[in-house]
Parts: structure tokens; C-alpha cells; sequence
């Protein structure tokens, strides 16, 4: 038997609940590039961030293991000497969406960034510098995979 | 409400490296539990940080980045005793701040 106390709080409970699973999320993913991060290829990605046609670069830097035996944990950094870096991305070409993270450079932090990344299969990664006067470099680098991180 | 993050801020002339340790499922979406059901995604989608309570870095991440996400990244003019706060946002809503003192 249950008292009117109980059922109250229960449904209050209940409506808290709600509030966090389904109202948050959409403020969340408000501010989330959805489109760059559905994106399959580089071109589209860099597209749908307002970004131009990408050009190859010697200074963005890309870091990276030639051979990586654990398709779940490759170590990535990507770097760009260049001043006026206004966004800093890090793609996997063979991933279903290839966008994996994308950074935004302040004048308060340096455009050298780390992370890991999981990879489906060997394949080109990229490190893309957005400039701050509408130019996309970018630098790329071959990992092959030894164990796919996908679940496979 | 997720563990705790691991931050190391270590300051060396100008610079200050910062490495964060999230803990983080970091589910992709594309993977299928043992029912053959496609387990949801779950992943962290901002990241922010500040220093001093000032925002130095955002971060949009995809489910892409690889499950208890690891990040460095360089504060410039961040000293010994300065303050760094990290905050992730998932596609849940669900949402973690941690902070660190410099060294």
C-alpha cells in the first residue's frame, strides 16, 4: 500500500529524471558541430565548420606511432607553428565519421595538442589548422592497425 | 556522476603543460551487445578549461576519442600555484569539473 507522500515524492522524482535525460542532452548538443562531426571525409568536415578547400602544410605537425597495435588507444598530437591558428582538428580518414576532435586555439594556450583516438582499420590520419584568415593546412600520416578498435 | 578526472599542471619557464586523464565510457554508437542490439552512444562532447577561472580552451570531441580520454595541451604565461579547471559535457547531458593547482 502505497501513501500519498510516497507517490508525490515518487513523481517528482520521476519528473527530475526527465528534466536530466531528456532536456539537458539537446542544450548539450546545441553548441556541438553535429554536421563536421558526421561528416565522412576531411573536405566535408572542414565544409560544414565554414572552413575553404584544404591545402597541404609543413607547419602543422602531426604525431603519431607508424604501426599501432591497439586500434582502441592511438596517441595523436597535432601541432601548427603557424600564429593566427583559430582551430585545430584531428581526423581519421577510414573511420565511419572521420572527424575524431576538434580544438579551439585562444591566444592563451599553444596549438599543440595530445589525445588518443580509436581507429576501425589502418588508414590516413590528418591534422587539420583552421587559420584565423580563412586558410585550411593541413599535414597527414599513414597508421597501420593492427587490432581494429571498433568492436569487430 | 562520473570519477573524478586526474589532472597534472606542471609549470616549466612560460609554459605549463597540462595532462588530464578523464574517466569516460566513450561509447561510439556502432558497436552491438551480445543481443545483437546497437549499444547508444555515449560520449564526452565538450571539453572546456580555464585558468584562473579565465577560458583558455574548448574542445568538441567525437565518439572517436579513445575510451578514459587523455588530453595535453600548453597554457601559456600559467604560473607555480595558478589554478586549471577542466569540464567535460557528454551527449547525456551529464557533466564533471575538476580542478588543479599548478606546480
Amino acid at each position: 500500500m502505497q501513501t500519498r507522500r510516497e507517490v508525490l515524492s515518487r513523481s517528482a522524482a520521476l519528473t527530475g529524471l526527465l528534466a536530466g535525460a531528456g532536456l539537458l542532452p539537446q542544450a548539450a548538443q546545441a553548441a556541438w558541430a553535429q554536421a563536421a562531426f558526421e561528416a565522412k571525409t576531411m573536405a566535408d568536415a572542414v565544409k560544414a565548420l565554414g572552413g575553404g578547400a584544404p591545402a597541404e602544410s609543413k607547419d602543422v605537425t602531426l604525431t603519431g606511432p607508424d604501426i599501432a597495435e591497439n586500434g582502441a588507444v592511438v596517441p595523436l598530437g597535432c601541432a601548427c607553428a603557424l600564429p593566427g591558428v583559430k582551430r585545430l582538428l584531428l581526423l581519421v580518414e577510414k573511420n565511419p565519421n572521420a572527424l575524431s576532435a576538434a580544438f579551439d586555439v585562444s591566444d592563451a594556450v599553444e596549438a599543440n595538442f595530445s589525445t588518443r583516438v580509436k581507429m576501425g582499420q589502418s588508414s590516413n590520419v590528418y591534422a587539420v589548422a583552421m587559420m584565423g584568415d580563412g586558410k585550411v593546412l593541413y599535414a597527414q600520416k599513414e597508421v597501420k592497425v593492427t587490432l581494429g578498435g571498433c568492436g569487430g | 556522476m562520473a570519477d573524478p578526472m586526474r589532472i597534472r599542471a606542471q609549470a616549466a619557464g612560460d609554459k605549463t603543460t597540462v595532462r588530464v586523464l578523464m574517466s569516460h565510457e566513450m561509447e561510439t554508437g556502432q558497436r552491438k551487445d551480445s543481443a545483437g542490439k546497437t549499444i547508444p552512444a555515449w560520449f564526452i562532447q565538450e571539453v572546456t578549461a580555464t585558468h584562473n577561472g579565465k577560458p583558455v580552451l574548448s574542445a568538441q570531441w567525437g565518439p572517436a576519442v579513445s575510451k578514459n580520454p587523455f588530453l595535453q595541451f600548453t597554457i601559456k604565461g600559467a604560473k607555480a600555484g595558478d589554478k586549471v579547471a577542466v569540464n567535460w559535457i557528454d551527449n547525456k547531458g551529464d557533466k564533471r569539473t575538476d580542478e588543479a593547482t599548478v606546480s
